[in-house]
């Protein structure tokens, strides 16, 4: 077994890093801090191509696999962009995946070029307070109208509402308790983000400010029955379609937040001199960096692995799951290492590594957490009982 | 406008260079290759020409086998094809400058019609700064080094330069056909976009090699008139001399160290 990046793939990841290098610590800084979306940054990826990835050729985007989108979204992670430049993107790049698979060529026309080329935001909105992992659960209710469906609902944690023109969105079409099996009675939409109807209220949070991260209250938006994407009452499904290739994003973008920082930190302790010497002289600091690097390199050969299946249309969901599992604890680890090397400096906002600590912790959580990402291995793959 | 752009694989500034046995060379094993970064500025204003006023970029690079990533890059950028003179390992004496300037000479004299030449000012590797110039003087066109600002009059066919001098700018006119030297600050190049890389695939990148333009590396190489007789890396930084001890003594002791060794005050 060999991962053998093409000449093109190279090449894209070089453009990426290229791109994200015109942007600087202060710039992201700033982003943070204000609380500003980096349209400029946004802009660029979208000229690059980038937004498009995924999306078919046909429909203005490149029409390339998850491994290049992983590819892209780890190199700008790895840059001063963290989660700040890479969630700002994410959406982009995969959120349409269910309209590629399960739209209709009227939607396509309407919707994928101008998410290509970077005119059309989209958010997600899959989570209630009430309904995290067990989404079934969710109570936001589409109901039967004349010309389509009238919303109501809650949902949190919903990233980059305010910048959407779109939202796609996942509702019950059918009560929880008039379905035999949960799953189902599930709809999804890419509902128009209609301010009259939708109020947003951005969750104050730890990190990754850039990026705004939403409670939604949903009352009476009305949406035209062109807007259902797939079938009715199998949203659920064709929601199942990106969440392995979100697992491995996200996994690609912990793996890039780890190298960058370990990078960084190898260079201080290069160049900074205590005691007559380099810091990275001394044991204590060069085996944990070494440790680290070599744990996302592990981590790093399981992401690609798990693109490499889900690209090759086989089954990835364990290998997606262990991939986001191994990425996220070794980013975070690798950033962790990477403070203590900096010492009091990385307290300090000037050297960034608190920005990317603040924002690595997400990944060990969502889009899941890692505890239930444990569980889906042990009964998923190891036949264990369901424990939860 | 049909614009040919020379480009040339450079090793990336950040690489560690170390001197092959002879001294004269370096070790090539190892280096990350990459497109000189002052053909980057080269290539951005053809693109921004041809964008502007139709025709086409066309590369043109002399190198061995490793040269062609470097040409897709440029393509990937968005020149439209790419003349490659292949270098074969010789075992021989190297050519110098100037027998390189006439394979990119011969190479671009297999086709008519050329409006302009752009080159890099100078490559990062051997910092010679000779191709442009050279190139110009064998062709027998006008030519301005170093350019930070260009002006295309393409009706009349006449060029407006803006060439970077210590501490001053000069404008310069001249006629087209002509070379130009791309300076840092010229344009900001354009990355790659993924469209862009995937048709680089399928651009046309022709192979000549030094027989079909009637040269061969030997006798270019025995009429050479520069001849690398060795490099040197830099001497190592020496330490630095730290004062200690009471502040009022040590500030005195600066003073003196900065009139008598540093000769500064």
């Amino acid at each position: 077994m060999s991962i053998d990046w093409t000449e093109d793939q190279l090449q894209m990841r070089e453009s990426a890093r290229a791109l994200s290098a015109r942007f600087d610590g202060p710039y992201w800084r700033r982003c943070d801090q204000e609380g500003r979306f980096p349209q400029e940054f946004w802009d660029a990826c979208a000229e690059a191509g980038f937004l498009g990835v995924m999306i078919p050729e046909q429909y203005g985007g490149s029409g390339l696999g998850l491994t290049e989108a992983c590819l892209i979204l780890q190199e700008i992670a790895a840059s001063q962009a963290g989660m700040d430049g890479s969630s700002a993107v994410h959406l982009s790049v995969f959120g349409m995946n269910p309209v590629v698979k399960h739209g209709t060529e009227e939607q396509k026309q309407k919707y994928l070029s101008r998410s290509a080329d970077g005119q059309l935001h989209v958010s997600f909105a899959v989570t209630e307070p009430e309904a995290g992992t067990d989404t079934p659960r969710i109570k936001t209710y589409a109901e039967r109208t004349a010309g389509g469906y009238r919303i109501s609902g809650r949902k949190v944690f919903i990233t980059k509402a305010q910048e959407a023109e779109r939202i796609l969105l996942l509702a019950r079409t059918l009560p929880y308790d008039q379905v035999e099996k949960k799953t189902m009675g599930m709809s999804l939409f890419l509902v128009p983000t209609d301010r009259g109807h939708i109020e947003m209220r951005d969750i104050p949070r730890m990190g990754r400010n850039a990026v705004d991260t939403n409670e939604l209250f949903i009352d009476g938006l009305e949406v035209s029955a062109e807007d259902l994407v797939g079938e009715e009452h199998r949203g659920f499904y064709h929601l199942l379609d990106g969440l392995n290739p979100e697992r491995i994003l996200i996994a690609g973008e912990a793996l890039g937040i780890g190298l960058g920082a370990v990078e960084r930190a190898a260079q201080y302790a290069r160049d900074r001199v205590v005691f007559g010497r380099p810091i990275g002289a001394n044991q204590g600091i060069q085996m944990p960096l070494a440790d680290v690097y070599a744990e996302l390199k592990a981590a790093e050969l399981l992401v690609y692995h798990a693109a490499w299946l889900y690209d090759h249309g086989q089954s990835c969901g364990a290998e997606a799951n262990m991939a986001k599992l191994r990425a996220s604890e070794a980013g975070w680890r690798a950033v962790d290492i990477a403070f203590q090397t900096f010492g009091g400096y990385g307290y300090a906002r000037e050297y960034d590594i608190e920005r990317f600590y603040r924002q690595i912790r997400m990944t060990r959580i969502a889009p899941i957490s890692n505890e239930m990402v444990k569980n889906f291995i042990g009964e998923h793959v190891l036949g264990l009982p369901k424990s939860y | 406008m049909k614009i040919a752009v020379l480009v040339k694989q450079v090793p990336d500034t950040a690489t560690r260079i170390a001197l092959a046995a002879d001294g004269a060379s370096i070790q090539t094993s190892g280096i990350k290759w990459v497109l000189n970064p002052y053909d980057e500025f080269a290539i951005e204003e053809a693109l921004k020409l041809r964008d502007a006023h139709t025709g086409e970029v066309v590369l043109v690079s002399f190198g061995p086998d490793r040269v062609e990533e470097t040409i897709r890059q440029g393509l990937a950028m968005g020149a439209d094809r790419a003349i490659w003179v292949k270098e074969e390992p010789s075992g021989s004496a190297e050519m110098d400058y100037l027998g390189r300037a006439q394979v990119l000479v011969a190479a671009l004299a297999q086709e008519a019609e050329w409006d302009l030449v752009l080159v890099g000012k100078q490559a990062v590797d051997d910092d010679a700064a000779q191709t442009g110039p050279l190139v110009a003087a064998l062709l027998n066109w006008p030519q301005a080094m170093v350019v930070l600002g260009l002006e295309v009059d393409a009706r009349a066919r006449r060029l407006k330069v803006i060439r970077e001098l210590e501490g001053a700018t000069e404008r310069v006119e001249l006629p087209m056909p002509a070379v130009l030297g791309a300076q840092r600050g010229l344009n900001v190049p354009r990355y790659p976009t993924l469209p862009n890389i995937m048709k680089a695939k399928r651009k046309e990148v022709r192979q000549v090699a030094l027989a079909d333009l009637g040269l061969d590396a030997a006798s270019l190489a025995d009429d050479r008139r520069v001849v690398v007789e060795g490099y040197q890396l830099p001497p190592p930084r020496p330490e630095p001399k730290v004062l200690t001890g009471d502040p009022a003594e040590a500030a005195a002791e600066l003073v003196q160290l900065l009139h008598r060794e540093a000769q500064i005050l």
